[in-house]
C-alpha cells in the first residue's frame, strides 16, 4: 500500500509539469491581443501596451516565460491580473465558494440519489420503481441551465422564497437550492447507478448466504449488500466531485456565485494566462488527489481488492 | 459578461458596453425597506469588474468608469441629459484663440483625505497620464497639448515588434504652466475650439498630493479622490463600495444617499433577477432576453428609465480594399440596408435608424444629411450596384457577443434580399481580436464601428473618426476637403462659427461614405422599487445626484 501511494503521488510531478506547460502555451494561443480590446472603439496607445507587455513580461518567448512563471509558482508568489489585483486572493476567495457548492451537491446526490436508489432496488418492479426512473429521465435530459433559470424565477423572483442570486459569503444556506441544480443531473445518475447495482447483487451469492444464515435484513442490507454495491457508486461519484471542484460555470453564471467555474471562464475570455493556468494547476492537482482517493477506497471496500 | 465579460467598453463606452465581469454578491445591498427619504440608504447598481487599475487615465471601460465618476471631479462637469459643459472644479475657462486656455479653479474643494485640490493637482495628474513610460491607457487623450510629443514616444517598430520607445525626453508638457495655486494656463500645440468640454472626461481628473509619493498600484489600492463620493473596499469579482462625501461642495452632483455598491455581476441576466426583486437598485442596460418582445416593459413598468445616448452605430468601409472603393458601391449597400424594419423587429424598437453620421441630442446635429442613402430603396440600391460593377461577396465583420450579431446579420440579409449578392457575417471571437482586425487593416468587408460621445459635441464624431490617421478611423479614409474643414473648425475660437465648420464636413461624408451610418441606441436601463428616482445619463451611467433612496 505505502509503495502504491508513493508511486501514484511521483505520477503527479510530470502530469503536473505537462499539463501547466500546455495551458500556459494554449492560453497565450488564443488569437488577440489581451489589451487591444481595452481601448474600446479606439487604438491604444503603442506605450500603453508596451508598458503592459513589459509589465507582464509578455514580450519574452514563450518558454522563457513559462519558466520564470512556474519558478515563481514554486515560491508561492501567483502574480497579479492585468488590473492589479493579486491572483492568489481571487482564488482564495472563490475556492472556499467552490467547495462549499460541491460539497452541498454531492450532499444532495448522496442524500437524495442514495435513498432512492436503494429503496427501488430493494423492491424491484412497482409504482415506486417507475416514478423514480420517469422522475430521474426527466432531470437528465433537463439542461442544468433549464433547471437552474426555472428554479431561479419560481423561487427567486416570483415567490421570493430565496434571493435569485447568491451574496458574496455564499452560505451553505443560500447554496442550497443552486447546489441542488448543480447535483440534478449526477443525482438522477447516482440513483440509477444505486438501482442497478443493488438489484444485481440481491441476488448475490453472498447475500444468500447471509439470508441462509439467519442475519437479519438490517445486517443483511447494511452490511453485507449495501457496502458490495457502492463501488460503482464511488467511483461515480469520485470523479464527479472532481468535476465540480473545477467549479459550474453554467450554475455559477445563473446565480452569480463567485467560484472557481467563473473565474476561469471570464479570465480565458479576457486572455488573464496567469490566473487561468494557476487555477487549472491547482484543479489538475484536486483530480489527481480525487481519483487517488477512490482508488484506495476500493481497497477498503472490497476486501477482494489489493494493492502491491 | 463580458462575455465579456466580454468585451469592453472604453472611451467610446456607449455602443460596447461591456458584458464581461465577475461573479459574487453582497450581503447589505440596496434591498429590503428603506425609510422614506432615507439619507442613510445604501444603493446597490449593476457592475462589472474594472479591467485594469482603477487610476483615472485608465478607467476608460464601463467597470472602471462607474468608480471613478464618483470618486472625483474633473473641472467640467457635463449635464447629464445633453452632455453640454459647465463649471464644477473650474471657476472660469478662459481662451481668445482656442489655443491657450487660462483656467482658475475654485477655492474650498478638498481631497478626501483633507487636503485642497490646487493647480498643480491637475498639471501633475496631467504630466503623470501623458509620460508614456506610465503607460496609461488613456494617454493619447492629452496628446493636443502643447509638448506631449517631448513626454511621449511611439514604438517605432509597433507594439509587437522587438524595440521598445525611446525613454521620452522630458517628463513634463511645456504646454501646462502653473500661474498660482489656483490658476493655470494649458497651451495646445494646435487650436481646438472644443477642448474646454473634452475635459469633462474623467481621464482629466487631478489627483492629490500623496499619489505622487507612492507607487501607482499602491495608490490605486486605497485611491483618493475628490469627487462625491469617497472609496470604502474593492473586493474582487464580488463589490466596490463607496460611502458619500458629506464636504462635496458642488450642489448639482452631491450625492443623496450614504452607501454606494457597485455589485459586480458576470451576467446581465442573473442583475436582472436580482433587479425584479429589489435586491438590485440599477442597471443601466437590460439583458437580450428582457429587450426580447419588450418584455421589460411589463416587468419594469415605471420603474423602466430612458437616456439620449448620445452614440452611433455603423459599419466601416475599408478604403485600402480597392473592390469597396467605389462610392456607387457604399451607397447601394447603404439604400440595401431596411434600418426600420431592422430597428422595429430585430433590435425591438430600442434602436432608431440613423438618418446621417452624428446622432440627434449631438450640439450641431442636424437632422436627415444623409437622407438620400441612408433609406431602404432596393430599385435604386440595385442601379447603383450594377453601376459599380461589383460582383463579389459582401461580409460583415464584428465580435459576436453581446447582442451585436443579431442585427448585422439582419442587415446582412437585407443587403442580399435587395441587391441579390451573397452577404455573410464574420464573427470575431471576442471584442480585443474584433479591434486587432481592425487596426490591423485586416477587414475583409464591412466592419462593425460604433461609437459613443465622450462629449456632446459634433466634433467628437468627426475628428476621431474620419480625420486623415485618427485614432478610430477605421476606414482608413483621408479626404483632403474633410480635413481642412475639421482644421478650420478647430481653430476657430467661435464656437457657433466652428460648428459650421463642422456641419459642412459632415455633409461632405454622403459622397464618398467612409461608414455607413445604421441606427441609433435609445438607452433603456432601470431602478428597483427602492428608489424614488434615478437618471441614466448620455453616456449610459447612472447619474449618482439623481439618485433618491425612498
Amino acid at each position: 500500500m505505502g509503495r502504491y501511494l508513493l508511486r501514484r503521488l511521483l505520477q503527479f510531478v510530470p502530469v503536473f509539469v505537462g499539463t501547466t506547460f500546455l495551458v500556459y502555451v494554449l492560453v497565450w494561443a488564443i488569437p488577440g491581443d489581451p489589451f487591444a480590446g481595452m481601448c474600446g472603439e479606439r487604438e491604444c496607445p503603442a506605450a500603453f501596451i508596451a508598458g503592459m507587455n513589459e509589465k507582464f513580461g509578455l514580450d519574452q518567448s514563450v518558454f522563457v516565460q513559462y519558466f520564470g512563471y512556474l519558478g515563481r509558482l514554486v515560491t508561492g508568489d501567483f502574480g497579479e491580473t492585468f488590473n492589479g489585483l493579486s491572483i492568489g486572493d481571487q482564488i482564495g476567495d472563490a475556492y472556499p465558494v467552490t467547495v462549499r457548492l460541491a460539497l452541498v451537491a454531492v450532499a444532495i446526490q448522496i442524500v437524495i440519489g442514495g435513498i432512492a436508489g436503494v429503496l427501488t432496488g430493494l423492491k424491484g418492479r412497482g409504482f415506486l420503481d417507475n416514478l423514480v426512473l420517469v422522475a430521474t429521465l426527466f432531470l437528465i435530459s433537463l439542461p442544468v441551465f433549464v433547471t437552474g433559470s426555472i428554479l431561479q424565477i419560481v423561487l427567486g423572483v416570483e415567490w421570493g422564497i430565496i434571493d435569485p442570486t447568491v451574496s458574496s459569503d455564499a452560505t451553505f444556506g443560500e447554496l442550497i437550492v443552486p447546489g441542488f441544480v448543480l447535483g440534478s443531473v449526477s443525482m438522477a445518475y447516482v440513483t440509477r447507478l444505486t438501482r442497478t447495482s443493488v438489484t444485481e447483487n440481491r441476488h448475490a451469492d453472498f447475500v444468500r448466504t447471509a439470508v441462509a444464515k439467519g442475519q437479519p435484513q438490517r445486517r443483511v442490507v447494511g452490511v453485507h449488500l449495501l457496502r458490495n454495491s457502492a463501488i460503482p457508486v464511488i467511483t461515480f461519484l469520485g470523479t464527479d466531485i472532481g468535476n465540480l471542484m473545477g467549479g459550474a460555470v453554467v450554475t455559477e453564471g445563473v446565480f452569480n456565485i463567485n467560484g472557481i467555474g467563473g473565474l476561469i471562464f471570464r479570465n480565458v475570455a479576457e486572455k488573464e494566462g496567469f490566473l487561468v493556468t494557476t487555477v487549472v494547476t491547482l484543479l489538475v492537482l484536486v483530480y489527481l488527489t480525487m481519483s487517488l482517493i477512490v482508488d484506495l477506497l476500493y481497497a477498503v471496500l472490497d476486501p477482494r481488492i489489493r494493492y502491491d | 459578461m463580458r462575455t465579456r465579460k466580454a468585451a469592453l467598453v472604453a472611451m467610446p463606452l456607449a455602443l460596447s458596453v461591456a458584458l464581461t465581469g465577475c461573479g459574487g454578491g453582497n450581503k447589505d445591498t440596496g434591498s429590503g425597506p428603506t425609510t422614506s427619504g432615507n439619507s442613510d440608504a445604501t444603493v446597490s447598481i449593476y457592475g462589472t469588474q474594472p479591467q485594469t487599475n482603477m487610476l483615472p487615465a485608465n478607467a476608460t471601460d464601463a467597470g472602471a468608469a462607474k468608480f471613478i465618476e464618483g470618486l472625483y471631479s474633473g473641472l467640467v462637469g457635463l449635464r447629464p441629459e445633453d452632455g453640454k459643459p459647465y463649471n464644477l472644479v473650474a471657476e472660469s475657462i478662459t481662451t481668445s484663440d482656442s489655443k491657450t486656455f487660462d483656467i482658475k479653479i475654485k477655492k474650498g474643494w478638498k481631497f478626501h483625505d483633507g487636503t485642497e485640490v490646487k493647480a498643480k493637482n491637475f498639471v501633475d495628474a496631467w504630466n503623470f497620464a501623458a509620460y508614456g513610460p506610465n503607460a496609461q491607457l488613456a494617454s493619447d487623450f492629452f496628446a493636443q497639448i502643447e509638448g506631449f510629443d517631448q513626454v511621449f514616444t511611439e514604438d517605432p517598430d509597433g507594439p509587437d515588434g522587438p524595440q521598445k520607445p525611446a525613454t521620452p525626453a522630458q517628463k513634463t508638457m511645456s504646454g501646462l504652466k502653473i500661474v498660482n495655486d489656483y490658476e493655470f494656463t494649458a497651451t495646445l500645440s494646435a487650436p481646438s475650439s472644443v477642448w474646454d468640454q473634452k475635459i469633462g472626461y474623467r481621464v482629466f481628473a487631478p489627483l492629490p498630493d500623496k499619489f505622487f509619493t507612492m507607487t501607482p498600484d499602491e495608490f490605486a489600492k486605497n485611491p483618493i479622490g475628490n469627487g462625491p463620493l469617497k472609496f470604502v473596499s474593492f473586493t474582487p469579482n464580488s463589490e466596490i463600495r463607496m460611502t458619500r462625501n458629506d464636504d462635496y461642495p458642488d450642489a448639482s452632483k452631491k450625492v443623496k444617499f450614504k452607501t454606494l455598491v457597485i455589485k459586480i455581476y458576470s451576467s446581465q441576466e442573473a442583475a436582472y433577477k436580482d433587479l425584479l426583486s429589489d435586491k438590485l437598485d440599477f442597471m443601466e442596460a437590460l439583458p437580450p432576453s428582457a429587450k426580447a418582445g419588450g418584455k421589460y416593459k411589463t416587468d419594469l413598468k415605471d420603474q423602466v428609465l430612458q437616456a439620449n445616448l448620445l452614440g452611433i452605430a455603423a459599419l466601416s468601409v475599408p478604403d485600402y480594399l480597392p473592390e469597396y472603393k467605389s462610392p456607387d458601391l457604399r451607397h447601394a449597400l447603404s439604400l440595401a440596408i431596411n434600418r426600420e424594419q431592422i430597428t422595429k423587429t430585430v433590435l425591438n424598437d430600442t434602436f432608431i435608424p440613423a438618418d446621417g453620421w452624428v446622432p440627434p441630442g449631438v450640439d450641431g446635429y442636424e437632422p436627415n444629411v444623409c437622407a438620400d442613402f441612408c433609406k431602404y430603396d432596393p430599385v435604386r440600391a440595385k442601379q447603383l450596384l450594377a453601376k459599380s460593377g461589383f460582383t463579389g461577396k459582401v461580409t460583415i465583420a464584428s465580435n459576436a457577443d453581446g447582442g451585436r450579431k443579431e442585427p448585422l446579420e439582419a442587415a446582412c440579409n437585407s443587403i442580399k434580399n435587395a441587391l441579390g449578392i451573397e452577404c455573410t457575417f464574420v464573427p470575431a471571437t471576442d471584442f480585443g481580436q474584433f479591434r486587432q482586425i481592425i487596426v490591423g487593416r485586416k477587414l475583409t468587408g464591412l466592419g462593425r464601428s460604433d461609437w459613443g460621445a465622450d462629449y456632446a459635441s459634433i466634433e467628437n464624431f468627426l475628428n476621431p473618426i474620419f480625420r486623415t490617421g485618427a485614432s478610430s478611423n477605421d476606414s482608413k479614409w483621408s479626404n483632403p476637403e474633410v480635413d481642412a474643414l475639421l482644421k478650420k473648425g478647430d481653430s476657430t475660437a467661435d464656437k457657433a462659427e466652428a460648428l459650421k465648420f463642422y456641419q459642412q464636413a459632415h455633409h461632405l461624408l454622403v459622397n464618398e461614405m467612409p461608414k455607413i451610418p445604421t441606427w441609433v441606441e435609445k438607452g433603456v436601463g432601470a431602478r428597483s422599487k427602492n428608489l424614488k428616482s434615478a437618471q441614466l445619463n448620455f453616456r449610459r451611467q447612472l447619474e449618482y445626484a439623481s439618485v433618491e433612496p425612498k
